[in-house]
């Protein structure tokens, strides 16, 4: 979770924002990003990402609250004055300059020297390894070639923070898995802030140190990548983050951390207790396919229920095996290859094993 | 197996299948032609063959050679230094008395007094006196009729028109003439008029293209950035003009700018001016309509270049920490130059060939090229004089347009930064 520390570079506290005066686009942000930090803002579309990089680079006012930058509020600055490079989805790259004329455009903002100019203009095109390309125009680049210039013009010169909002999305996927440890190399070997928007999450695991999951414009968790996917903090980040399996129930009783639920066929589990409320509220228990159990290795669990294979889908390391199992028909367990026994069929009964420690109880949503 | 038969079957037949092929292909094409045709057909009689009718107009000179075949045809070799011989008398006498009462010869004297004052009625003169008695020369007779025959410059004048082509109404159009030496030279003073009258009009037409162009990015930048909604509505405001004839918003200007005029009444009447200012039957009547009449040529273009500008060019400037005034010069300013260009030269081009505003709304010091145009079609039915000032209008647009297309041209708009 956001933690207050001293070395925090840039923080929202309470921000809300409404662009028509009924809707809060952006209900109450509490974000705190540290020096060097990699930070993503993950949500589904419309979840108010793009609406919380705009506040922070100065081109929306927050509705209430403040955002920070070294301590300092920076609610009144104007977006020139902040310091922070941007990269845009469709890279924003003038097109009536060449490339080294784009890069040259923020230091000559800032009344650099001509042969300063030139040699960081070189060395930034040298830092994507787009040397060859400074005489050319944007649209005479490919998308690949136009991002890594964008990116190049965003770090020139030397910003504090460096904001991106789905610079990737343009790109085929093979692109944008290169980009993104790219992009992930530069910010090491810079240790720049990065604060990055996507709705991606397998990009959102590669690059960050850290991942603000948005929902409804709330975090729904910020923490490093594993922490999300392991100990998800409610029932949309553990569905939005990875595969997950949901059962829903009723809890009977809780504490010590655990609680007993009671699912719709009327079996009664034991799983840890997530944002599930007290005894009678309605509950979700969700657990990833991999940690799904099967057959043998099930005899010493506490937690078992009956299940009926629908579909096996053979995957080289590991067959997905999809059942139903108290009354969802989707359930999906990933079967090790060294572990699956010929008794599993389509049509076979089984019983599965949900181990308590990596089973969760959630509030329904 | 059908399959196999279904390719085995078509492998022989690809050739009839091309052949087949280009004739669905050519009956497309000449359906496409026939949808352009009446296009075509269209343009080429009221756009091409009217300019080529222009052209040909400002340098036909058809009157002398028609009234006077055979003279003009002797005429042709003449060295143009000392009077003709004999011969040239004899066949002027023949062609004079074979055109007698014929009125190719007061076309011809009409033309010729264009070159020289006074030379209808030597033409005409010597036509109706003209006897060659037996035994006498041609020569003497012709003198006898009208002894400005003596003189070398009739002659000249007379072979300087033996062509059926002249630069005559060309070189008028831009104040100069032929003088009897065969040399061009400035024209006389007191009919130096045409360039004084280009210059005001392309003068006129700069002025009313820069008070269009600054009036006008404003406003379409307005209509390009607020919300689709209002911006069609302020876009029918700005097309209103173009529901109402020219005439009745000419007749409209008259009436609000004249001195008893709402305007001039509501100045007084504020005390703002002691005396009613003239703002009609001057250049600034004429300045105030022609932007009027003009400006949506001016905000259409510059709208859509200015709607095709995504915002995060200049968001992209401002992030990058260049502020709001130099991001909008150095990065929106430079996008929008195609826009600039294209309605500045349409709304150029148009008020060049201005000819109801100026006429009604201006003083004889505010009529442009055009006017003379009419004037010379309308009044004087001299054909030769409103083709050459058209030609040297549209000579001029041309140059523009050349120019235009160098700076500005299709090539150009995503890719300029020629340094
Ligand atoms: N300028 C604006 N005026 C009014 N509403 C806006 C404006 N910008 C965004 N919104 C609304 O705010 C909400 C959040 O938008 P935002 O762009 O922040 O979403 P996002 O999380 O970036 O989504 P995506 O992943 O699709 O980019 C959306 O419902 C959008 O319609
Ligand atoms: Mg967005």
């Amino acid at each position: 979770m956001g933690q207050d520390a001293g070395d925090g570079l840039i923080s929202f506290r309470g921000v809300q924002k409404t662009y028509d005066g009924e809707i809060l686009i952006v209900r109450d942000l509490n974000l705190e990003v540290r020096r060097g930090e990699f930070v993503t803002l993950l949500g589904p579309s419309g979840s108010g990402k793009t609406t919380c990089l705009m506040m922070l680079a100065g081109f929306e006012t927050p509705t209430a609250g403040e955002i920070r930058l070294g301590g300092r509020v920076i609610n009144k600055v104007p977006p020139h004055q902040r310091n922070m490079g941007m990269v845009f989805q469709n890279y924003a790259l003038f097109p009536h300059m060449t490339v080294a004329e784009n890069l040259a455009f923020p230091l000559a903002a800032r009344k650099l020297a001509k042969p300063d100019i030139t040699e960081k203009v070189a060395r930034a095109l040298a830092m994507v390894r787009m040397e060859a390309f400074a005489t050319r125009f944007p649209q005479q680049l490919s998308g690949g070639q136009q991002q890594r210039i964008a990116l190049a013009r965003a770090l020139v010169f030397n910003p504090e923070v460096v904001l991106m909002d789905e610079p990737l999305g343009a790109l085929d996927k093979q692109l944008r898995e290169h980009m993104q440890l790219e992009i992930k190399h530069i910010h090491e070997s810079l240790g720049v802030t990065v604060v990055f928007v996507t709705h991606d999450q397998g990009e959102a695991l590669t690059m960050s140190n850290r991942i603000a999951v948005f929902n409804h414009g709330i975090i729904q968790q910020c923490d490093v990548p594993s922490q999300l996917y392991e100990e998800p903090a409610n029932a949309f980040v553990a569905s939005f983050i990875g595969e997950n399996n949901a059962l829903a129930g009723t809890v009977e009783s809780a504490g010590d951390g655990l609680c007993q639920v009671r699912l719709a066929d009327g079996s009664a589990i034991l799983a840890r207790q997530g944002d599930a409320g007290g005894p009678g509220s309605a509950a979700t228990v969700s657990i990833r396919p991999e940690r799904v159990e099967l057959d043998d290795a099930v005899a010493g669990d506490p937690n078992r229920l009956p299940a009926a294979v629908r579909e096996m889908i053979y995957l080289g390391d590991h067959v997905r095996v999809r059942m139903e199992v108290a009354g969802n028909t989707n359930f999906v367990a990933k079967v090790p290859i060294s572990h699956v026994s010929p008794a599993m069929t389509v049509g076979a009964a089984m019983t599965v094993g949900l181990p308590a420690a990596h089973l969760r109880a959630f509030a329904s949503p | 197996m059908t399959a196999l038969d279904d390719t085995q079957a078509t492998a022989p037949g690809s050739v009839p299948l091309r052949v087949q092929l280009r004739r669905a292909e050519r009956i497309t094409k000449l359906k496409y032609l026939g949808l352009i045709a009446p296009l075509a057909i269209f343009l080429a009689v009221t756009f091409l063959w009217p300019i080529g009718a222009l052209l040909w107009h400002s340098v036909d000179n058809p009157e002398v050679v028609e009234a006077l075949p055979e003279t003009t045809k002797l005429l042709r070799s003449w060295d143009r230094k000392a009077l003709p011989d004999e011969a040239v008398f004899a066949a002027f006498a023949r062609d004079l008395a074979a055109a007698h009462g014929n009125p190719a010869l007061a076309g011809a004297a009409k033309r010729l007094n264009m070159e020289r004052s006074g030379f209808r009625s030597q033409l005409m003169n010597t036509g109706r006196k003209l006897r060659v008695e037996a035994g006498q020369s041609a020569k003497a007779a012709v003198l006898a009729a009208d002894a400005r025959w003596g003189e070398v410059s009739s002659w000249q004048a007379l072979a300087r028109n033996s062509t059926p082509f002249t630069a005559f109404y060309l070189l008028a159009a831009l104040d100069h003439k032929i003088a009897d030496d065969g040399s061009i030279v400035h024209a006389d003073p007191d009919q130096t008029i045409y360039v004084e009258i280009l210059l005001r009009t392309l003068w006129m037409s700069v002025i009313v293209t820069l008070i269009s162009l600054a009036l006008a990015y404003p406003l379409a930048y307005l209509l390009a950035t607020i919300p689709s909604k209002s911006s069609n509505l302020l876009m029918i405001m700005v097309l209103l003009p173009f529901w109402t004839s020219v005439l009745v918003r000419v007749a409209a200007w008259i009436v609000l700018l004249q001195n008893e005029g709402p305007i001039n009444r509501a100045l007084v009447g504020l005390g703002i001016v002691d005396e009613p200012l003239q703002l009609v039957f001057n250049r600034l009547g004429v300045y105030i309509a022609m932007v009027h009449i003009l400006l949506p040529f001016a905000v259409l273009p510059l709208y859509s270049v200015m709607k095709g500008i995504s915002p995060s060019y200049v968001r992209a400037a401002v992030s990058l920490g260049s502020p709001p005034f130099r991001s909008f010069w150095k990065i929106y300013f430079p996008l929008t130059l195609p826009g600039i260009g294209a309605g500045g030269l349409l709304v150029f081009i148009l008020s060049m060939g201005y000819y109801i505003t100026p006429a009604l709304l201006g003083s004889p010091r505010e009529q442009m090229a055009s006017y003379f145009v009419a004037f010379y079609v309308n009044e004087t039915t001299n054909w030769g004089m409103a083709a050459a000032l058209s030609t040297i209008l549209l000579a001029a647009t041309l140059v523009l347009y050349i120019i235009y297309s160098r700076y500005f041209g299709p090539a150009r708009v995503n890719q300029v930064a020629p340094r």
